[in-house]
């Protein structure tokens, strides 16, 4: 065990995957000798080499369009998205070629090798594309896994299973909390299942859903309405595709009612899917309307960061309007 | 690492532009279209017996594609792709290479599938999509792949195989193989985006791929002088700093010796070559279009002069490697075999409901699981609506 805040542990991951595959490849904008504008990378390029770890021309489609001939060939290349607001010019190879690859052959190829890491999400002054969350236009995407940890024991673990998981996986780093969020992580090899929710937190009365940085929010919103007596089931999704229905479900059949929380905006952001879904599944025993509190349906704006975001006030409201229905 | 930039040109003190046309680009033409070949010309590694395999290849290219168009035609087939009048270009390229080479194109180049020996029931299987097509099924005709014969499946998105290449490329250096990677484009496709991408990667990052353009004129409806307005596709190649090779398209013996050249120096340079074949797409884009909207008979008359087939084929009557006999022959039972093979593969059973859900990942989540349960519940009550898969499963 050691302390390591999430930037640590994310680049103890690569270089567990690295020293164990010489296949394992680490590229993208500023990740070679520099290490990465958020230092993700560093020291990998002086210790692989730089045929393993290297800058790549300021190009998303090529990084990812590079990414997934290697995958394909039989490499394991970890391409790195420098921000998620970012990602869009790659959303082609990601969509059209990484997510249909193995489908379309027939299984004849595939790139199930390939893991895509980026910071995404607001909460540093961002403005519109320093913040974004894009999960959910690739969670309407078959065939791609999307993984977002909350800490850095959560952060270690799951990029080293997306790494080795045998399907194209984007990995996406809360950035606010890089430096922000430390913890105890072991220093040896481990892996978190990708595909399973956790539940941080027991309790009776709701059940509070999020992922990635908002789960500190959720956190601090499950705290003040414990104190008003309300027990709460606090749950960290970690997977966004493929979900684990069952855990959320399993958790609302107990409370009966659900409140969901995502920095995107709300219209058919990912929380809209898991409401549906839990409406079908847990329909008679839902004794409130599940809430969603989530970003406003704008673009993220840089002054009013404070008043757009889900904070932990909006979701304590949203916490006593679900109880007291 | 280095961030120099340095200037060899001249120095001048007044404004100058300079343009395309300070850089000339050469062609590369060996064989003449009497089957005679230009004097000085530096031939391609190529004995009797690969020669007589790249005719026959042709030649079967040529009957597939009259043969496939008449059954869509005959709605036998939902669609298909001829590549009428360029079959040099593919088939030319897959013989400049080794087997071992990975292949990507874009979907006119069957050509460099049929001389790696991909069978005719497994075409036929692809085009009408039944369980015994090695894609499932699941996409449309054309889109064809192997991995036996390292040709990577075909997608609809234009252009998006050119960075892909380059990063199969730079693998291929860095497990230390004797092999490269030759991706295919049309002129219409290198405007998008990932050609860019790609080209500028493998120039970068140093990796052995041969990026090989079919300039055919035309992209769909579009001419090439809406597509760019530089010197075609190989000006460019320079501004990436990619060796380049411009060649006749339709001359069999220039395309393999640019290919195998354009190998060599990838494999030995650990970079990448561009090359733009010249040729004109004789036919339809596909059979869901028509040429006649958008350019003119005399045009399409000039290029059916320069057949790439006849061209060889007069060419191995000089070698004395081919005769007329073995010419009427060999495309006599060619037709027969491809019309027996239409029969048969028209026939054959589709995919398994159960093929819906495999590959989407490794193995099916749980989610798709369920929603497979709920389809075949669902035939299960309405078979008659399903005729393909009801019963079977
Ligand atoms: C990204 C994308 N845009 C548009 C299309 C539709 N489309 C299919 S083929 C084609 C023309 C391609 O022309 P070219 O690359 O010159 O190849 P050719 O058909 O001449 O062999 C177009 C526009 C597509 N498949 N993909």
């Amino acid at each position: 065990m050691a302390q390591m805040n999430m930037l640590h542990a994310i680049n103890n991951a690569l270089d567990i995957a690295m020293d164990e595959d010489d296949s394992t490849l680490c590229f993208g904008e500023d990740v070679g000798h520099f290490g990465g504008v958020f230092r993700a990378t560093s020291g990998l390029q002086d210790k692989y080499g730089k045929l393993r770890c290297f800058n790549t021309p300021l190009v998303e489609q090529g990084i990812i369009g590079f990414a997934n001939g290697l995958a394909s060939q039989g490499s394991r290349p970890i391409a790195e998205i420098q921000f998620a607001d970012y990602i869009f010019p790659a959303f082609d190879q990601i969509v059209n070629e990484a997510a249909k690859f193995r489908y379309r052959s027939g299984n004849e190829f595939d790139v199930g090798k390939l893991t895509i890491r980026s910071p995404y999400g607001g909460g540093i002054a961002g403005g519109l594309y320093h913040s974004q969350s894009p999960e959910a236009y690739f969670a309407h995407t078959p065939g791609l896994k999307v993984v977002i940890p909350r800490n850095p024991y959560q952060a270690k673990g799951l990029l080293l299973a997306s790494i080795r998981d045998d399907n194209p996986v984007i990995f996406f780093e809360p950035k606010r909390l890089y430096r922000a969020s430390v913890g105890e992580v072991p220093t040896e090899d481990y892996q978190l299942p990708l595909g399973k929710a956790e539940i941080v937190q027991t309790g009776s009365d709701i059940t509070l859903l999020a992922w990635g940085a908002q789960m500190e929010i959720l956190q601090k919103a499950a705290d003040l309405a414990t104190n008003d007596g309300i027990s709460c089931e606090v749950i960290d999704l970690r997977s966004i595709l493929p979900w684990d229905i069952e855990t959320i479900a399993n958790s609302v059949l107990k409370t009966g009612r659900l409140l969901v929380s995502q920095e995107a905006p709300l219209t058919a952001g990912f929380a809209s899917e898991i409401a549906a879904t839990i409406q079908q599944e847990c329909f008679l025993h839902l004794e409130s309307p599940v809430e969603r509190v989530c970003g406003l349906d704008t673009p993220y704006p840089l002054a009013l960061e404070k008043e757009y975001v889900a904070d932990h006030l909006k979701i304590y409201e949203a916490i006593k309007r679900s109880i007291n229905y | 690492m280095s961030s120099e930039l340095y200037n060899d040109g001249p120095v001048v003190h007044k404004p100058t532009f300079i343009d395309g046309s300070s850089v000339e680009i050469p062609e590369l033409k060996i064989l003449k279209q009497n089957g005679s070949v230009y004097e000085g010309s530096d031939m391609p590694e190529m004995d009797e017996a690969l020669a007589v395999k790249v005719y026959k290849t042709l030649a079967f290219h040529r009957v597939l594609d009259e043969r496939m168009v008449a059954s869509q035609r005959q709605g036998r087939l939902s669609f298909y792709m001829a590549a009428l009048g360029e079959e040099a270009a593919s088939v030319g390229g897959a013989a400049g290479l080794k087997s071992q080479d990975m292949i990507m194109s874009q979907y006119r180049e069957q050509g460099a599938l049929m001389f790696r020996g991909f069978s005719l029931e497994n075409f036929m299987n692809q085009m009408f999509s039944n369980e015994k097509d090695l894609g499932k099924g699941r996409q449309m005709p054309i889109h064809y792949g192997s991995s036996e014969l390292n040709y990577m499946t075909i997608s609809s998105p234009l252009g998006t195989q050119i960075p892909q290449a380059t990063g199969y490329a730079y693998g291929q250096k860095l497990q230390g193989l004797d092999e490269v990677t030759l991706c295919y484009f049309g002129e219409g496709a290198a405007s998008e985006g990932d050609f860019h991408a790609g080209l500028n990667m493998a120039a970068v990052q140093e990796a052995p791929v041969i990026f090989f353009c079919r300039n055919n004129g035309y992209a769909i409806s579009t001419p090439s002088d809406e597509q760019f307005r530089g010197n075609g596709i190989a000006s460019r190649g320079v501004g990436y700093g990619i060796k380049t090779l411009r060649v006749d398209g339709n001359d069999i013996l220039a395309v393999i010796k640019a290919t195998q050249t354009a190998r060599t120096y990838a494999l030995k340079e650990n970079a990448p070559v561009l090359i733009e074949a010249m040729s004109y797409r004789l036919g339809a884009h596909s059979t869901s279009d028509d040429p006649s909207g958008y350019r003119t008979r005399e045009e399409e008359e000039k290029w059916q002069a320069n057949d790439p087939i006849l061209r060889m084929k007069n060419w191995m009557l000089l070698q004395g490697w081919w005769d007329e006999e073995q010419e009427k022959s060999l495309f006599e039972t060619l037709r027969e075999k491809v019309l027996a093979a239409v029969k048969v593969s028209e026939k054959i059973d589709k995919p398994h409901i159960d093929t819906l859900i495999t590959d989407v990942y490794d193995v099916p989540s749980r989610q798709l699981t369920a929603q497979l349960e709920q389809v075949k519940a669902h035939i299960n009550k309405y078979p008659e609506a399903y005729p393909f898969t009801a019963g079977k499963f």
